[in-house]
């Protein structure tokens, strides 16, 4: 039998609450790192992950690279042989990681993700030359980045101007009583 | 005629709008009619579901609400806003609370009467592809293709109703059908990395070149997705590789729609085939498709 109950003292039962998935169910059989096509770049294999929450590691989980890493690729869910939503896990440790207010501040992902929804808040939809102009300047990586812009502008796959949906005031009103309020609600 | 909604996604209003055009034109074709949800906003991609659950949650609620209202099934084009609403939905219609919680997020009553069904699901049934057989101009005879399906399009299993999630075939059948030849190849879920392609651009490009490697070496002539971020993934990033690494590729990575209009008897232009990065077109002029 597996021992299923979370320890409350670690922060692995929020992790549980917020998620939906039990670590404790986990094995350890190793599928989810031998699919995980960016295991090679991991600090910690999904697997691991999966035994340090086991043991309460949790501050080590929510600060390694793994977390960010990781592309939601959903390999791991699909073939867990215990039913573990790993990708799901894998969600709610970046969900908490912000919450906790321990995210990198030279964490490209989280800058990114921040960007892209900041789009979205503003427009309703994506507006890419808005998030590619944010994004190089903020990372100081413009030329690299024009590489890639150029081309796609050339080839008619870049807007100048911004989408601009109607539905803008519900859209803010989402943010503002989720991301912007800590996130409380729909957890 | 069937008809359903049509949410596009901002792919396919911007790095994607070949799959755009080639999609409205064959649907024509096909005889199914697609109607955009008025007014949709964007699914959250892979940035919301990472950030906040009732954020991404009322992001796809608002669109499934959309569609509801127009009494019809739901096509998505994209794989990417195809998993976020099926699983959205999926999340919504099982759990009244958070549905809920989510309604009062949306400040509105949430509806979630619309099936979600991807683009190839739709133009690949027995009844578009009969209408395509009869309508057929042209053979895929004499290509190779690598029918590469990604991620989100096939998995989760537990969410997909649709198509196999570790061997899928619909695309290969679909080529097969065309008179193509479907290769058989390993990675065709393989992940391209593609929402790490800006943040962690060595990583992405790892995954990128081990698929453009076993494409090659499977034979295939080009690589076919119904996927808008694996296409730009894997055709765009071709021009780093040769410039920065000096490896030359040369890979043409087509959207399924171009290929069904093609068979069709679409033109380039109706197809928007001139918008790669590297061009399908020599590819397709051996077999005599352009
Ligand atoms: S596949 Fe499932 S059981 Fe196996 S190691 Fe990963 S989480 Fe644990
Ligand atoms: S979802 Fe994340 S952890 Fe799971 S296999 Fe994909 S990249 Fe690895």
């Amino acid at each position: 039998m597996l021992q299923t109950v979370v320890s409350e003292e670690t922060g692995v039962a929020e992790l549980v609450r917020l998620s939906g998935v039990n670590p404790n169910q986990c094995y350890q059989c190793g599928k989810c790192a031998g699919g995980c096509p960016l295991s090679f770049a991991m600090d910690y294999s999904p697997t691991v992950i999966m035994r340090m929450l086991q043991v309460g590691m949790l501050e080590q989980v929510l600060s390694s690279k793994t977390v960010w890493l990781c592309a939601s690729c959903k390999t791991c869910s699909n073939r867990c042989p215990q039913d573990v939503d790993v990708a799901g896990l894998m969600d709610a440790l970046r969900i908490m990681a912000w919450r906790k207010g321990s995210v990198d501040r030279d964490n490209r992902q989280a800058a990114f993700h921040r960007a892209f929804l900041h789009s979205i808040k503003s427009h309703g939809r994506l507006y890419e030359l808005g998030l590619a102009l944010a994004g190089s300047a903020a990372s100081g990586r413009m030329t690299k980045d024009l590489d890639v812009g150029l081309p796609m502008l050339r080839k008619g796959k870049i807007k100048l101007l911004p989408p601009r949906i109607k539905g803008r005031r519900q859209i803010k009103r989402i943010f503002a009583l989720t991301m912007e309020s800590g996130g409380e609600q729909g957890e | 005629m069937s008809k359903y909604a049509y949410f596009p996604g901002c792919s396919l209003h911007s790095t994607a709008r070949e799959y755009e055009f080639s999609t409205k034109n064959l649907s024509r074709e096909l005889g199914v009619e697609l109607v955009d949800v008025p007014d949709w906003n964007c699914c959250g991609a892979s940035s919301a579901h990472a950030t906040d659950r009732g954020l991404d949650l009322a992001l796809n609620g608002r669109n499934l609400d959309l569609a509801a209202g127009m009494g019809l099934d739901l096509a998505v084009p994209c794989a990417s806003c195809y998993r976020r609403l099926a699983s959205s939905r999926k999340s919504l219609t099982e759990n009244p609370e958070l549905r809920q919680q989510i309604t009062t997020l949306l400040g509105q009553p949430l509806a979630l009467s619309s099936e979600v069904r991807s683009l190839l699901e739709v133009f690949t049934t027995d009844e578009a592809l009969d209408k395509m057989q009869r309508g057929a101009k042209k053979s895929l005879s004499g290509l190779k293709v690598a029918a590469y399906y990604g991620c989100l399009l096939v998995r989760p299993h537990k969410e997909t109703h649709f198509d196999d999630s570790e061997n899928p075939v619909s695309l290969d059948k679909l080529v097969t059908l065309m008179g193509g030849e479907a290769l058989p190849w390993p990675f065709k879920t393989e992940c391209c990395g593609g929402s790490l392609s800006f943040t962690a651009e060595d990583s992405s490009r790892v995954l990128i070149e081990r698929i453009l490697n076993m494409a090659k070496e499977s034979g295939a002539e080009c690589i076919i997705t119904a996927c808008p971020l694996c296409q730009s993934n894997l055709d765009m990033r071709q021009l780093q590789l040769a410039k920065e690494a000096g490896r030359d590729y040369n890979m043409p990575v087509l959207y399924f729609t171009q290929l069904m209009g093609l068979v069709l008897g679409l033109g380039e232009k109706a197809l928007g085939l001139y918008r790669h990065f590297i061009d399908p077109r020599p590819v397709l002029q051996k077999v005599g498709l352009v």
